[in-house]
């Protein structure tokens, strides 16, 4: 079958509706993560989706993609309704999705990448590469693109490999392009051109479903937006007839349950432990001064990718910056490594707890005392009788659910193994503990007991640093809030400031 | 009390494996009674011992998610420096035995030092050196064997405790302890698990990555270092073809022994139940009389259904 390039794409009738996705729900392992959501696409649209993270946009995006397959509710594309079982009927439906982290083949070249898995062939049945040329050169011609087709992937910039997934996505006679986040990792200059592309698209009648967080963007070429809170349609509103403010009001508003608080006085006198000072990291950090006092809660809100992990990977020492001091107790600190970090009393509990945190086939027991086997070991002597205290001492104190301190860590659920990790670095008696997400996917009764290990430290006078996305969350616990917005902190905010239409305001550039 | 513990829960981890030892010494002991005699299990000790060295240290550097390739090629090169120097230049045996083991662990420090601190697979650096060890062998030799007369250096490799235990079961017994004890007793042995099992979470829990893999290909190194002193003094020469393939043999019992060749899950009790049934099958076909042609193909499909089987078991688990 011929291969169609963009040039090829009949140009159809604007306005008509391409898809509908009508009561859709979707539940994971008990979480409904979607509740009747109702979703319209336009040809020549650009609809715009936002939410907060984990609101259901990707969740959604997702079952169009044929990712994940629907509970409930039905999707209609161009007024038939269909079924999307896997990411091949998806494509046979005309529906593209360009994902944040780019997915194509990095050594394989530009034509071969826009082919691949339809590579055209010659009557003797080999790779047609004279036809891959020419075909990917027209479409490089077309978005304005001075490429070669023969030009390896790896060695384009971020923004012109997120041109080929377009075109890949066009070539696949897409209907439809979802585009999460593209402008995540572009420049300004990079934004315009593909905003040219994305204008290019509307005017053949494609239909773009664009998730971003950054209001600007929003405003400069979506002509609709659906907002989703916690899996829930709030609502679909023209771009002409909307403001940030509003925006934000519908994305946020979620209950702030008063069962997690930080139940001790907001800090304000106490003595400096951490200071940062002009911290910057070429791309991803910029400038970021803030301080953290003895005892004290400092939150760090922003949306994915602002920054805030990186920022305390620097200050642990597991990635360098250019610039900037770090001090500990007012003398300055140098962290080469994440050791000379523990010794000063600076520890990091990453979000990632499966990947970067525990040894998922070893004990409990094994997780919990590596950071302190000096206590212990001496050679080839084990003190047994030290190591089996304090595992227990661990498992009472954060009641950590598990049959025995041999249990491998694997085997318990989300919320005991974030109490495990968490166990690991309180071993060390940290004075500034940095928690990156510390209740992501973990249940709400294990979230109750982390916000009460964290109570109880802040009151002996250890200090933490808590990444959060939930809004709730950042707001309960915290006694200052520092918003990142691309790299840099936009503001602080105390405690008579917070709300999280203010975050949010922060959090989106505002 | 903690022995009984210990013993039992060797046999509860090993169980598989143990089972076809036994039933492997059980056929080759039906169709010749010979196998059973003491004199003969000790030649399988014996046997087994280089193999054994070789594959304790080789544990470690799997467990740790490497490979060392060069064990065989190192093993050829420590023997032969060792034998040159008590044979050609007169040295002090305690002198050449401390040259070879030293040829052995710088060897194995390079190899660790450059899989410390690259971006190069253990696999590439460790064939590169394996080639290296095994050319400078033939270079200091020009390709012909050494031959030591010497009653000394060849009691190491040859001679016996007591008038019956033979020296490389007595090292067996010695390494054996010792790996042992590094694996499960030492801070070392807890980091080589963790850099093995998640090298990301040894990363961000501040593990000095680099100082375990330089440690466990140094170990490495010696030991191969040692296992070719061994075998140059059973063979009462320093031979520049000795070893070839060894580090395929070692690479075997530990996978034998149950542990994981993508690193982080592995034990040393496994490994020397492993090196044992290399060391009987080739023994025991011996006896029946099986060419050594064959041996290798009845070796290969051993490794296949054992491997098959213990990880069929731990799936069923």
């Amino acid at each position: 079958m011929p291969i169609t390039l963009p040039s090829f794409i009949e140009v159809e009738r604007m306005g008509q509706t391409l898809l509908r996705m009508s009561g859709i729900s979707k539940r994971f392992a008990g979480v409904h993560a979607l509740k009747g959501v109702d979703f319209e696409l336009e040809s020549g649209e650009v609809h715009g989706l936002l939410g907060e993270n984990g609101a259901g946009k990707s969740t959604l995006m997702k079952i169009l993609a044929g990712i994940h397959p629907v509970d409930e509710g039905e999707i209609f594309i161009e007024g038939n309704k269909v079924s999307i079982n896997s990411v091949k009927d998806a494509q046979t439906h005309g529906i593209s999705i360009i994902h944040r982290e780019i997915s194509l083949v990095p050594h394989l070249s530009v034509a071969e990448n826009i082919f691949l898995g339809k590579e055209p062939v010659t009557k003797t049945g080999w790779i047609d590469w004279k036809k891959m040329r020419e075909e990917t050169r027209k479409a490089l011609q077309q978005f304005g693109l001075e490429l070669s087709p023969e030009m390896p992937v790896k060695k384009l910039t971020v923004a012109q490999q997120q041109m080929i997934e377009i075109i890949k996505a066009v070539s696949f006679r897409a209907k439809m392009i979802v585009m999460d986040e593209p402008t995540s990792s572009l420049t300004e200059k990079e934004v315009e051109f593909l905003f040219q592309i994305i204008g290019q698209l509307k005017e053949q009648g494609v239909g773009i479903v664009y998730i971003s967080h950054r209001m600007n963007e929003l405003f400069a070429i979506t002509d609709r937006i659906t907002i989703l809170r916690d899996g829930t349609l709030i609502g679909t509103v023209r771009t002409e007839e909307t403001t940030t403010d509003q925006l934000i009001s519908m994305m946020v508003g979620r209950e702030l349950t008063q069962y997690y608080i930080k139940d001790s006085a907001p800090v304000s006198g106490g003595e400096v432990v951490l200071s940062v000072r002009n911290l910057s990291k070429k791309g991803v950090l910029n400038d970021v001064s803030f301080e953290v006092r003895k005892g004290e809660i400092l939150g760090f809100a922003g949306l994915v990718g602002a920054g805030r992990s990186e920022l305390m990977k620097c200050i642990f020492g597991l990635d360098s910056f250019d610039k900037g001091e770090i001090r500990i107790d007012g003398r300055p600190l140098t962290v080469r490594t994440p050791n000379d970090a523990i010794k000063n009393g600076i520890v990091y509990v990453t979000e990632n707890r499966k990947e970067e945190g525990l040894f998922l086939i070893r004990s409990v027991q094994y997780n919990i005392t590596i950071k302190l086997l000096d206590q212990f070991i001496k050679w080839f002597r084990v003190n047994a009788r030290f190591e089996n205290q304090k595992t227990r001492q661990f498992i009472n104190e954060l009641s950590i659910k598990t049959p025995s301190p041999d249990q491998e860590v694997r085997n318990l659920s989300g919320g005991n193994q974030q109490k495990v990790l968490i166990s690991r670095w309180l071993a060390t008696n940290p004075r500034v503990l940095i928690l990156d997400e510390p209740t992501r996917g973990v249940d709400v009764g294990a979230k109750a007991e982390i916000y009460a290990i964290m109570n109880r430290l802040v009151k002996e006078g250890v200090s933490i640093i808590m990444i959060s996305s939930e809004l709730p969350e950042v707001i309960n616990m915290s006694d200052r809030i520092a918003v990142m917005y691309k790299g840099g902190i936009r503001t602080i905010l105390h405690r008579d400031e917070f709300s999280q239409e203010t975050i949010m305001h922060y959090a989106t550039g505002g | 009390m903690s022995m009984v513990y210990g013993i039992r829960s060797f046999i509860r981890a090993n169980l598989g494996i143990l089972t076809g030892l036994v039933v492997l010494c059980v056929v080759i002991a039906v169709l010749n009674p010979n196998f059973l005699t003491t004199n003969n299990l000790l030649n399988v000790l014996r046997q087994t011992s280089t193999n054994l060295y070789l594959a304790l240290a080789m544990t470690m550097v799997i467990i740790l998610g490497g490979i060392d390739l060069s064990v065989g090629s190192v093993m050829a090169l420590s023997g032969v420096v060792t034998a040159m120097l008590i044979a050609l230049f007169g040295a002090p045996l305690l002198l050449a035995v401390a040259a070879g083991l030293l040829v052995g662990t710088l060897f194995g420090a390079l190899n660790g030092y450059v899989a410390a601190t690259t971006v190069i697979p253990p696999f590439i650096i460790t064939l590169a050196t394996l080639n290296i060890g095994r050319g400078a062998a033939y270079v200091l030799t020009d390709g012909q064997p050494v031959r030591v007369m010497s009653d000394a250096f060849n009691f190491i490799g040859s001679g016996y405790i007591g008038g019956v235990l033979p020296t490389p079961v007595l090292y067996s017994i010695i390494f054996v302890i010792l790996c042992y004890l590094i694996m499960n007793k030492t801070k070392m042995g807890r980091y080589i698990y963790a850099v093995g099992g998640n090298p990301e979470a040894a990363r961000f829990s501040g593990i000095n990555i680099r100082r375990v893999k330089f440690f466990a290909y140094t170990f490495s190194g010696f030991m191969a270092g040692f296992a070719g002193i061994v075998l140059a003094s059973r063979m009462f020469s320093g031979q520049p073809t000795a070893g070839v393939a060894a580090e395929l043999d070692a690479i075997a019992a530990v996978v034998l022994g149950g542990t994981s060749m993508t690193g982080g899950y592995g034990r040393i009790g496994g490994t020397v139940i492993g090196a044992l049934i290399i060391g009987v099958l080739s023994n025991g076909l011996n006896l029946i009389g099986v060419s050594s042609f064959w041996q290798y193909i009845v070796k290969g499909i051993v490794i296949l259904i054992a491997v098959y089987a213990d990880v069929f078991k731990r799936k069923t688990a």
